[in-house]
């Protein structure tokens, strides 16, 4: 008996596992096809550099070694990790009091309200961008002619001092919501043993939220900073919007991706570019590590 | 083809002879580079009977009337227009399908001061062969000469033009008594009434991101920023007296805050023009146009004048604008693209109907001479003869400015240096050195090499 049911299971797990293959088989060929090869075609043109006189030269890590001493590349790095500092706690800890708050269920008209706080992220970052352009215009924009009436003197919101923390805001504004949805969700998989457990042992809703929810929001606080990492180091959309108000504010290399775009499709020069964009990834993965590794030990 | 011919050229004259004799592809291979054979009468009559596709990028609105005039004339060939974007994106868009050697229209809209960053990657085709050269007497001097190569080569034929003139607020210029200055000095004297009346009102808005506006005052000049002096060779001369001079006076007027730095065509901007903060905005020949449909609350104020002179007396003026009808040189059916880019700009009904109904400023003197354009009288200028002063204007544009074979970073570094001078009221001779040696190091790397 044992004899023969051994080649039927194997017979039957391989069938399986064909099945298994079979089924990510879409995603494996859109995967490859749109992500991995041109990943390796940019790759492959980084080590080369193509010049308008003299044609295409094969230069080796000629194009990486320019990055790591150009000083505008450095300085947008710098720029967006200044922005990744200031703005994502900010961001996060908005979230998670919304998200906090809505769950207390002790908020009025809380689906509207949710609906409220998550519509910006669905507000298209172009259309958001040109809106919030729109109100921190210096002269003629509603904040500034409320600073009039009020004989105060306008903020320059579209200045050099002022213009990180008035894109700080515009992002947080958009993606507030997305990251309170995203803790809600999790406040509610928390089994309500726990809140039982601790109503038991007599812990009001501050000291609940305190002891129980947070611990419980780790796992989803940690995604939520990771993509937040990623979207700070990649800042492109609200200051490639912002700089026609501000033309002379945000330069070509104000975040590293907006300097990447430059310099394929202003400068020419899609080796260096690639090379950019390598690099760039190269410093979105270790400072995600970093974050993970630093939270994760400070549990441990 | 091009590899073999330009490394042995017995075996390159051997494949022209072969190619010659299967019929097709000879034409093309004996234009691309020897002095240019002309198409004979019979290939063209030929070519416009024969049923062609042509695919025409361009951003000019309701262009489709005017196409439609030529397909009435050429029923066999069919034009499809595209409208890719304005301006740099549509370059953008072109260099990406010329690289990727396929979806590159047939014949597409080109501003002047971006012929030279196609010619450079071979991109264009000389229309010489089709008989471009003798269009030449129809176009103002300028203008021709802004479509013609180093060694003569035609490489686009020109659409529209944007001469540079001052529109300046009749009311605000009354009020305080203020006469039109005919000269930068007595503009600059005016600046600083003006603003000492009503420091809300600046005399002109010099944008800090508008390139094209500087490369015009400092066209005005006598500024000679680019010349090519070889296919690999390029003078670079961004800082030169003329240039020095006009950053000198501008950064002079900013500096003293009697003189406005706004981004232009921002809302920002829209809203100062209709509120009157700016009394001029120094524009091209389609400003007035633009203006009278984007500041309707002031209509009727305006009036037209040519530029401020740097000698009294002389009479000079620079270019802003107005593209060219160029035919990329991969088209399959280069004779038909070349008499579709010729028809547009020089058929008596398709040019009247751009100056008239798109409000283009005409590169042709017929146009320019043509009563039912010159005497048009718009009411946002008062009954003002607009376009006469626009057309006397065009003849005082000098004929020898050059632009660089790589445009985009050119402006793209101005903004950064000049720009970012007058908007932050620094030393703005110190931006136009920097801008200088920003260009002269992108040149060098992408292999040129540069004099000064």
């Amino acid at each position: 008996m044992s004899v023969t049911t051994a080649p039927r299971a194997r017979r039957a797990s391989a069938r399986r596992a064909a099945a298994g293959y079979l089924f990510i088989a879409p995603f494996m060929v859109v995967f490859v096809a749109m992500l991995v090869v041109p990943l390796l075609y940019a790759g492959y043109l980084s080590l080369f550099r193509e010049q308008l006189i003299g044609g295409t030269t094969f230069v080796g890590l000629d194009n990486y070694v320019r990055a790591l001493t150009d000083e505008r590349l450095l300085g947008g790095v710098l720029r967006v990790a200044e922005f990744f500092l200031i703005q994502v706690p900010l961001m996060l800890l908005l979230g998670l009091l919304f998200a906090l708050a809505l769950d207390s269920g002790m908020l009025w008209l809380s689906r509207f309200i949710r609906l409220g706080i998550f519509v910006p992220y669905a507000v298209p970052s172009v259309v958001a961008a040109l809106m919030w352009g729109y109100l921190y215009g210096p002269e003629f924009g509603p904040i500034a002619q409320l600073a009039g009436t009020l004989g105060l003197p306008a903020p320059n919101l579209l200045g050099g001092d002022l213009m990180l923390g008035s894109l700080a805001n515009i992002v947080t504004w958009e993606f507030a919501g997305y990251n309170m949805i995203i803790l809600y969700a999790a406040l509610r998989a928390i089994p309500s043993e726990l809140y039982e457990a601790a109503a038991v042992d007599g812990a009001g809703a501050w000291r609940t939220a305190w002891s129980v929810k947070i611990p419980a929001l780790r796992p989803a606080l940690m995604m939520a900073l990771i993509f937040s990492v990623i979207g700070s180091f990649q800042l492109f959309n609200e200051p490639q919007l912002m700089q026609r108000l501000a033309p002379n504010v945000i330069d070509n290399a104000y975040t590293p991706n907006l300097y990447a775009y430059s310099l394929a499709f202003t400068s020419q020069d899609l080796n260096y570019a690639a090379a950019v964009s390598f690099l760039l990834g190269v410093v979105i993965v270790v400072v995600s590590y970093t974050v993970q590794l630093a939270i994760t030990r400070r549990r441990t | 083809m091009t590899m073999l011919r330009l490394r042995w050229p017995a075996v390159a004259a051997a494949a022209t002879l072969f190619l010659a004799g299967c019929g097709g592809g000879g034409a093309d291979v004996q234009q691309a580079d020897k002095p240019p054979g002309a198409v004979s009468q019979a290939d063209i009559d030929k070519a416009m009977q024969t049923p062609t596709e042509l695919t025409f990028w361009t951003w000019v609105p309701d262009i489709q009337n005017e196409v439609a005039l030529f397909e009435k004339k050429y029923p066999a060939i069919n034009v499809n227009v595209v409208n890719a974007g304005q301006g740099e994106p549509q370059y953008t868009k072109l260099r990406t399908a010329l690289r990727a050697g396929s979806g590159a229209p047939d014949v597409v809209q080109i501003e002047f001061q971006y012929i030279p960053t196609f010619t450079i990657t071979d991109s264009l085709l000389d229309l010489r062969p089709y008989g471009a050269e003798a269009l030449k007497d129809q176009f103002v001097d300028w203008t021709w000469s802004q479509v013609t190569g180093r060694n003569g080569e035609v490489w686009g034929i020109p659409q529209d033009t944007g001469p540079m003139g001052m529109l300046y607020r009749k009311d605000i210029f009354d009020k305080h008594g203020i006469q039109p200055p005919k000269t930068w000095d007595e503009f600059a004297a005016a600046a600083r009434k003006l603003h000492a009346a009503d420091p809300e009102v600046y005399i002109t808005n010099l944008a800090s991101n508008q390139n094209g506006a500087w490369m015009g005052l400092a066209w005005q000049a006598g500024s000679k920023p680019f010349q090519m002096t070889a296919a690999d060779q390029i003078r670079v001369n961004a800082n030169d007296a003329a240039s020095k001079k006009l950053a000198n006076y501008w950064g002079g007027l900013v500096q003293e805050g009697v003189v406005a730095t706004d981004p232009d065509f921002t809302d920002q901007w829209y809203q100062a023009l209709n509120q009157g903060k700016y009394a001029t905005w120094l524009t091209a020949a389609w400003g007035p146009v633009f203006l009278s449909s984007n500041a309707e609350a002031t209509s009727g104020k305006w009036r037209a004048a040519p530029l401020p002179q740097w000698t009294a007396g002389e009479n000079n003026a620079g270019n802003w604008g107005g593209s060219t009808s160029a035919v990329i040189k991969t088209t399959k059916n280069p004779i038909a693209a070349a008499k579709f880019a010729e028809f547009l700009n020089t058929d008596p009904e398709s040019t009247r109907m751009m100056a008239i109904e798109q409000f283009l400023f005409p590169p042709t003197k017929a146009l320019l001479a043509d009563e039912s354009f010159v005497e048009q009288k718009p009411e946002f200028y008062g009954g003002q003869q607009v376009n006469e002063v626009f057309a006397r204007i065009s003849d005082t544009v000098s004929t020898d400015f050059g632009w660089p074979p790589f445009m985009d970073q050119t402006v793209s570094d101005w903004d950064e240096t000049v720009g970012k001078s007058l908007a932050d009221k620094t030393d703005v001779v110190a931006g136009l050195d920097q801008w200088q040696q920003r260009i002269t190091s992108y040149a060098e790397s992408q292999g040129f090499k540069v004099a000064q």
